[in-house]
């Protein structure tokens, strides 16, 4: 009944998301929720190996870009083919990138693992920087191609490819979260000598959770090169980009599926609208304030929050 | 002596130029219910760590049921059937104490479980270690006892037929020590072979058929309880000259 | 060709020395307290910043404010471990939360540095700025020309000596011992009577300190803009783990190699290369050798 639930749901908004590009005509609400569920889909890749499985990753920015610049490379190389092709092989580079990086250090302590995602995001930034092909440091401009079929243009495209890519990021996450991989992982995040004793592969299920990580913040940034038109190394491996992978979920709440949509949600709107409103340095400060003051004073998120509240109403009722 | 459930052959552990383990022999039976001591830092529980992959070992093989599991993965052996508690026990935090014992189930004992409802099979396991009116608490308030109780509980639920049990009952009271052993009779019992590591004494000649004594990394003795409260050398080791 | 190569080294060298300042306080709080403070770099930038500031307005040598301004960062430090004790170590959270309350605060910092001064590139005046010694001068070499820049100079002498001070601070007093005993060593500790908590807010505030000096070493060497501290964070943490967690001289050798690393993959390949240097050996280090070249195995 609740799976019933779930799929109906998701199949309602993606619906709902088609009906809004035929009735909708202001573009820029296009905008504004694009960059909601990119947020939403970099918070739920990070919470799969940071939240599920316990290892923080502060190279979310290079995956991200990682996945922009195969969209570029592809772009570049083969005359602009179609941008789902771009969308497929994006999460494709970025979880075979994530897999490498998960076999070279998964062996370490956390601490380890989360200073040589940094280097692995440095490391690609100057790749990167140094590759004339895509542009190199001056950046890369891609014409957006004037025709789009079915949609009335193209951020309206764009808009109904990265809701699908939501929807499939929540699905993904959702099913990690609630099977078996999923508490085995569980089990890595608490105390993963333990969970190796008790027959639980770790290294293995570590390594699907960074290839997951890995796909999904590809796929995010996949259609980002046309959603800005204009790519260089600086914005596209943004520190703010790692920041806000990390604030989404820590805001939302780490230890379910839910955390995080919630979560992306919240701090994607508070983002849009301050930046529209007020200004865009504020905003930044306002998202890092956010972070630290969830992570020490309720460092369940929200959703841990919500558990607490309906605990003590339960009491309450008894 | 059956055929050993366990054959440990020639096992040799190097930490840096520390030789922790140097050329350790010990087998097991089926069943059987062995007892290892050493003083302190004399290697029990690196070979422990080495029979049930946490380490691997340099030199010599580990042979379980007839099959060289030497160099394999730990979570490998547990498939296997080789279960080990930890001397500070390390229960999964965010997990209510059932579902501490359904990872195991989900995981070492996968392939060899009952077809029947889980959460069955994982209260049966509780209500040998008295915990079942607490299923669903959360593991990480526990008391100390409690704490251990689950450790047994969760090595239970993934149906070792070898259980490696590391210092349990440290630091517990004498009547909680007479439970513990009560506990782990019940699992012998019900056909599991069991390595114990034990520093009270009264507990391990109570517990044990057979005796290993290591000491700063090598075999001094092994036999019955008897022989080895009369073995000079394990008098020698303990008391000094 | 060799003329460069030795140049390349002995710019190395010099860069390596001030790196061991920067790195200087996060061997202590990484190696040695197992916090894994990402936001160390952050707290320089804020000591370059703070010697700006004074510079411009006062006319005062940076290294001579960052000195004066010592105290403060070591009571920011005490400030920062108090709130990070409460909030995570005391509850046992400081794995995850703890990395990223650090992430966040070196994203806070840079944001308000930002808010306040933009994001030009400032810089300071000293008089030995723009000046250097032509080692010429001294050792007759023949053809080559070997210069020490006075900008390069200063900061590793003054670099050298702090690292000297910490060493000998550590290695000779009691409450020094005392922080190398913290995470290692539980019973000496109560041997000697120390309580844990205050040993680590007092080692947090001395690492916080170095960073004062840290940052007005790296104004002098080139102009600062509020995201140059990144770069920073894969430097001192491969000095850190390629030093041996926690060991001071290991830290300042380790920083020499990566000094050399950089500049002579910045002479040689092209300075666009250079930044990766120092993450591509910590990887290599952390794949290979997690203890570090001069580890404590």
């Amino acid at each position: 009944m609740k799976l019933n639930k779930f799929w109906f749901i998701i199949a309602a908004v993606f619906l709902i998301g088609i009906a809004f590009t035929m009735v909708a005509d202001n573009e820029f609400y296009f905008y504004a929720t694009y960059a909601v569920m990119q947020l939403m889909i970099m918070g739920i890749a990070w919470n799969i190996l940071g939240g599920f499985t316990g290892y923080v990753n502060f190279g979310s920015g290079g995956f991200f870009a990682a996945g922009a610049y195969t969209t570029v490379f592809l772009h570049r190389a083969f005359d602009a083919p179609p941008l789902l092709i771009a969308v497929l092989v994006a999460p494709m580079v970025c979880g075979l990138i994530g897999l490498g990086v998960g076999y070279f250090t998964l062996r370490l302590k956390g601490v380890y693992f989360a200073i040589a995602t940094l280097a692995v995001a440095i490391i690609l930034e100057t790749i990167v920087v140094n590759w004339e092909f895509v542009g190199g440091a001056g950046g890369y401009y891609l014409l957006i191609p004037e025709n789009v079929v079915f949609f009335d243009s193209y951020i309206e495209w764009l808009f109904v490819l990265i809701l699908a890519i939501t929807l499939i990021a929540i699905i993904v996450s959702r099913y990690l979260n609630s099977s078996k991989i999923g508490q085995g992982l569980a089990a890595i995040r608490d105390d993963e000598l333990a969970a190796e004793s008790m027959g639980v592969p770790t290294l293995k299920l570590k390594l699907i959770s960074t290839t997951v990580m890995g796909g999904l913040m590809g796929a995010a940034g996949a259609p980002f090169p046309y959603f800005i038109t204009f790519v260089e190394p600086v914005s596209a491996f943004n520190l703010l980009v790692a920041v806000m992978a990390i604030a989404v979920p820590m805001i939302g709440g780490t230890a379910s599926w839910i955390g995080p949509v919630i979560g992306g949600l919240l701090l994607g709107t508070i983002q849009e609208t301050v930046t529209v409103n007020i200004s865009s340095e504020l905003n930044l400060l306002i998202v890092g304030v956010v972070l630290v003051g969830f992570i020490s004073l309720a460092p369940q998120g929200i959703t841990g929050l919500y558990q607490d509240f309906m605990r003590k109403r339960r009491k309450g009722n008894d | 002596m059956t055929e050993p459930i366990l054959s440990v052959t020639n096992l040799t552990k190097r930490f840096g130029g520390f030789v922790a383990l140097d050329g350790v022999d010990v087998s097991l039976g089926d069943k059987e219910r062995l007892g290892l001591i050493g003083p302190n830092g004399s290697g029990k529980t690196t070979l422990i760590n080495c029979i049930s992959g946490a380490l691997y070992n340099e030199q010599g093989k580990v042979n379980f049921e007839g099959s060289d599991v030497t160099g394999t993965t730990a979570s490998s052996r547990a498939k296997l059937g080789i279960i080990r508690t930890f001397q500070i026990p390390r229960p999964f935090r965010s997990m209510t104490i059932i579902e501490n014992l359904l990872i195991p189930m989900e995981y070492a004992a996968s392939g060899r479980m009952e077809s029947r409802n889980l959460r069955d099979q994982a209260m049966e396991s509780l209500e040998i270690v008295g915990l079942q009116d607490r299923a669903d608490e959360n593991s990480a308030n526990l008391t100390q006892i409690d704490m251990r109780r689950l450790e047994l509980a969760r090595a239970l639920s993934a149906k070792p037929s070898l259980l490696l049990s590391d210092e349990t009952m440290a630091g517990l009271s004498s009547s909680e020590v007479d439970e513990v052993l009560d506990i782990l009779f019940a699992l012998n019992g019900r056909g599991v072979a069991v390595i114990m590591i034990e520093h009270i004494m009264r507990a391990v000649m109570k517990y044990s058929e057979r005796i290993v004594v290591l000491d700063a990394g090598k075999k001094i003795a092994d036999g019955s309880p008897d022989e080895i409260v009369n073995n000079r050398d394990v008098e020698r080791a303990y008391l000094g000259e | 060709m060799i003329e460069l190569f030795i140049n390349a080294v002995v710019a190395g060298v010099l860069l390596g020395g001030f790196y061991a300042a920067v790195a200087l306080g996060l061997s202590i709080v990484f190696g040695r307290l197992d916090i894994v403070n990402i936001a160390h770099p952050a707290f320089v930038i804020i000591g370059s910043y703070m010697a700006f500031y004074v510079n411009e307005n006062f006319g005062l040598d940076p290294i001579v404010t960052s000195f004066l301004f010592l105290p403060v960062f070591f009571l920011l430090g005490i400030v920062m471990y108090r709130f990070y004790y409460v909030c995570f170590e005391r509850t046992g959270q400081e794995s995850l939360s703890g990395l990223a309350y650090f992430f966040g605060i070196m994203f806070i910092i840079e944001v308000l540095i930002i808010l306040v001064y933009g994001v030009d590139y400032r810089n300071v005046q000293a008089p030995y700025i723009g000046h250097s010694l032509w080692i010429n001068d001294w050792i007759p070499l023949g053809d080559f020309r070997v210069s020490l820049p006075y900008r390069m100079l200063v900061p590793f002498v003054v670099a050298a000596v702090v690292t000297g001070g910490v060493y000998l601070y550590l290695s000779k007093t009691y409450l020094g011992r005392a922080i190398l005993a913290v995470s290692q060593d539980r019973v000496a500790l109560q041997l000697m009577g120390a309580n844990p908590i205050k040993v680590k807010q007092w080692a947090f505030g001395i690492a916080i300190a170095t960073a004062a000096i840290a940052g007005a070493l790296l104004i002098v060497i080139h102009p600062v803009e509020p995201s140059v501290g990144r770069l920073y964070i894969g430097r001192v943490f491969a000095i850190v783990i390629l030093g041996g967690m926690g060991s001071i001289s290991g830290t300042f050798f380790a920083a020499l190699m990566i000094g050399i690393a950089e500049t002579l993959i910045s002479t040689f390949i092209g300075p666009s290369w250079a930044p990766a240097a120092a993450y591509g050996i910590l990887l290599v280090t952390l794949a290979v050798r997690p203890q570090g070249l001069f580890g404590r195995a």
